[in-house]
């Protein structure tokens, strides 16, 4: 096994003539929460998008440098886009469940990569509610269409949904941040059940999220990663005076 | 009262007026034909040939002619409409290419229906050796409508919300996956909307078949796609215009015109009912 579940070397990224992210150099080790901070437009989620490829369907975007997963450098010629992001589960901002009913919701990213032993099927999609936390609010109803469940129902379904196919890697980008405090608590018990089994990437704007959930945090700003440490260290003694006002509110 | 809203409530009367005119239009014009055609329609009239130089009889080919055109014409355009729709908006980048094909496209759409007629009879009557028949008659109006089709398809896959594609590109689906099992089940309804349309139109052009399929007077079915068949609305203008005993002919004018729009309007209800059960099995919150 490699030592870590993420490397990112030299990585500098473009948008056009924009530099979004410049030399970053980064690792997460396995079974960790990363939780990824700075201001609005620090570049955070353009990283955690560089894990899943995501920014491979934005038009005008180029980089240098390279990024692994489990050792693997995943843009290398002979990378599956669609393999990785199988292995690279992610979950947006605003829930974005399909209108279709809760358990084809999660049976989908088994379908579309091959499985059709229905068996099987099953047993994973219940196996994934489970571990999303939503068994108990939803087993009666799963052939229901999931529009009709709340925001932080939706939000637990979409995670469920990147848990069915076995990622090795998950990634947040601000999960939390369209939901209500109690949803928000339940997702953040969520994560913290998660990393026992999972690496999780999460991108906040709230401190408070990042001190609860992560085991590291990295802070950004202007397209730099200005540091990153263990979590505890970064909010109390920063090496960086920008991450220092940063976290104390002074600016961002 | 200040003089302000006075003048409010003045135009907004009349705007309403105005839209209650428009109604009204339909109603009158709806009420009239149905009038006028209600008295010949009986079951004779749905179901015999036309006898005693179209004067009486019924017009039983020309219904079944204009449902083989509306389905011959959706069969050739629906799914090339949907492809080339497809691969605009959900394939193609922002390009010169993408550009052109929609300028193109939208031209087609601007042509007027008579030229598609002489196009078609150029190409699928005499070139192609098809020669008056349902299928040159049903590639002409195919032709006619796929602007439209390939409109309100790309239109009823802009309003899929990107989120989705996201979401299932996220779980390691391909973009033909996407497309077939997210994107185009949500569109579907609008899809559907698109498809009414050109039934519609298909139904009730005249211009096109006249020079490609439409047979003056032919009193037995089409057993193939080579045969000529009357059609309703070519029907209602020979009734009209130029038949042996245009007076006695007038009321089976009105019985056709009624028909055709009948035909036009269960088409429409039955569209929107399975539009709308669609709907509901992919309901947005």
């Amino acid at each position: 096994m490699p030592d870590y579940k993420v490397e990112v070397k030299n990585l500098d990224l473009f948008y056009g003539d924009f530099q979004a992210l410049k030399k970053i150099n980064f690792t997460a080790e396995p079974n960790t929460v990363t939780a990824f901070i700075g201001p609005s437009g620090c570049g955070k989620s353009t990283l955690l998008r560089m894990f899943n490829r995501m920014n491979d369907l934005i038009d005008g975007v180029h980089f240098t440098g390279e990024v692994y997963i489990d050792g693997n450098d995943i843009f290398a010629k002979n990378i599956d886009v669609d393999n990785l992001r199988k292995t690279v589960g992610m979950v947006f901002q605003k829930p974005n469940p399909f209108p279709k009913s809760i358990f084809e919701n999660v049976a989908y990213g088994l379908r579309v990569n091959g499985v059709s032993d229905k068996h099987f099927i099953e047993k994973k999609v219940i196996d994934s509610i489970k571990k999303a936390a939503l068994w108990d609010e939803v087993k009666d109803k799963l052939k229901k269409s999931a529009m009709e469940l709340s925001g932080g129902q939706q939000q637990r379904l979409c995670i469920a949904r990147a848990l069915a196919v076995e990622p090795a890697l998950i990634l947040m980008d601000e999960p939390a941040s369209a939901l209500d405090p109690i949803s928000t608590g339940k997702i953040e018990d969520l994560i913290f059940e998660l990393k026992n089994q999972y690496s999780i990437i999460i991108v906040t704007h709230n401190m408070q999220q990042a001190g609860r959930v992560s085991d590291y945090t990295a802070f950004f700003y202007m397209g730099e990663l200005v540091e990153w440490n263990k979590t505890k260290t970064i909010f109390t003694s920063p090496d960086d005076i920008r991450t220092q006002n940063y976290i104390t509110g002074r600016f961002g | 009262m200040t003089r302000k809203q006075l003048k409010q409530i003045i135009a907004f009367n009349f705007f309403r007026l105005v839209s209650l005119m428009v109604v009204c239009i339909l109603f009158i014009i709806l009420g009239f034909i149905m009038l006028k055609g209600i008295k010949v329609i009986n079951w004779e009239f749905l179901t015999a040939m036309p006898k005693d130089g179209m004067t009486g009889g019924g017009i039983f080919p020309a219904i079944v002619g204009t449902l083989c055109l509306i389905a011959g014409s959706m069969i050739f355009a629906f799914p090339i409409g949907v492809m080339s729709a497809i691969y605009m908006n959900e394939y193609l980048k922002e390009s010169f290419l993408k550009k052109f094909i929609r300028t193109m496209t939208n031209n087609l759409a601007g042509i007027p229906s008579i030229v598609f007629g002489l196009f078609g009879m150029a190409l699928f009557v005499n070139t192609l050796k098809f020669g008056d028949s349902i299928i040159a008659g049903s590639l002409t109006l195919g032709l006619m409508v796929l602007p439209v089709i390939i409109r309100t398809t790309e239109e009823a896959l802009k309003s899929v919300d990107d989120s989705l594609r996201i979401g299932s590109y996220a779980l390691g689906a391909t973009r033909l996956q996407t497309i077939s099992k997210v994107v185009i089940p949500v569109a579907m309804p609008n899809i559907l909307t698109g498809l009414i349309l050109s039934i519609g139109r298909v139904s009730g052009e005249t211009a096109p078949i006249l020079f490609t399929v439409a047979a003056y007077f032919l009193p037995k079915l089409p057993s193939g796609i080579f045969d000529q068949v009357m059609a309703l609305p070519y029907h209602l203008y020979v009734l009209t215009t130029s038949g042996t005993n245009m007076e006695q002919a007038r009321p089976m004018a009105y019985g056709t015109a009624f028909v055709l729009i009948m035909i036009v309007l269960i088409l429409n209800l039955l569209a929107n009912l399975i539009r709308r059960i669609a709907g509901k099995k992919t309901k947005m919150n």
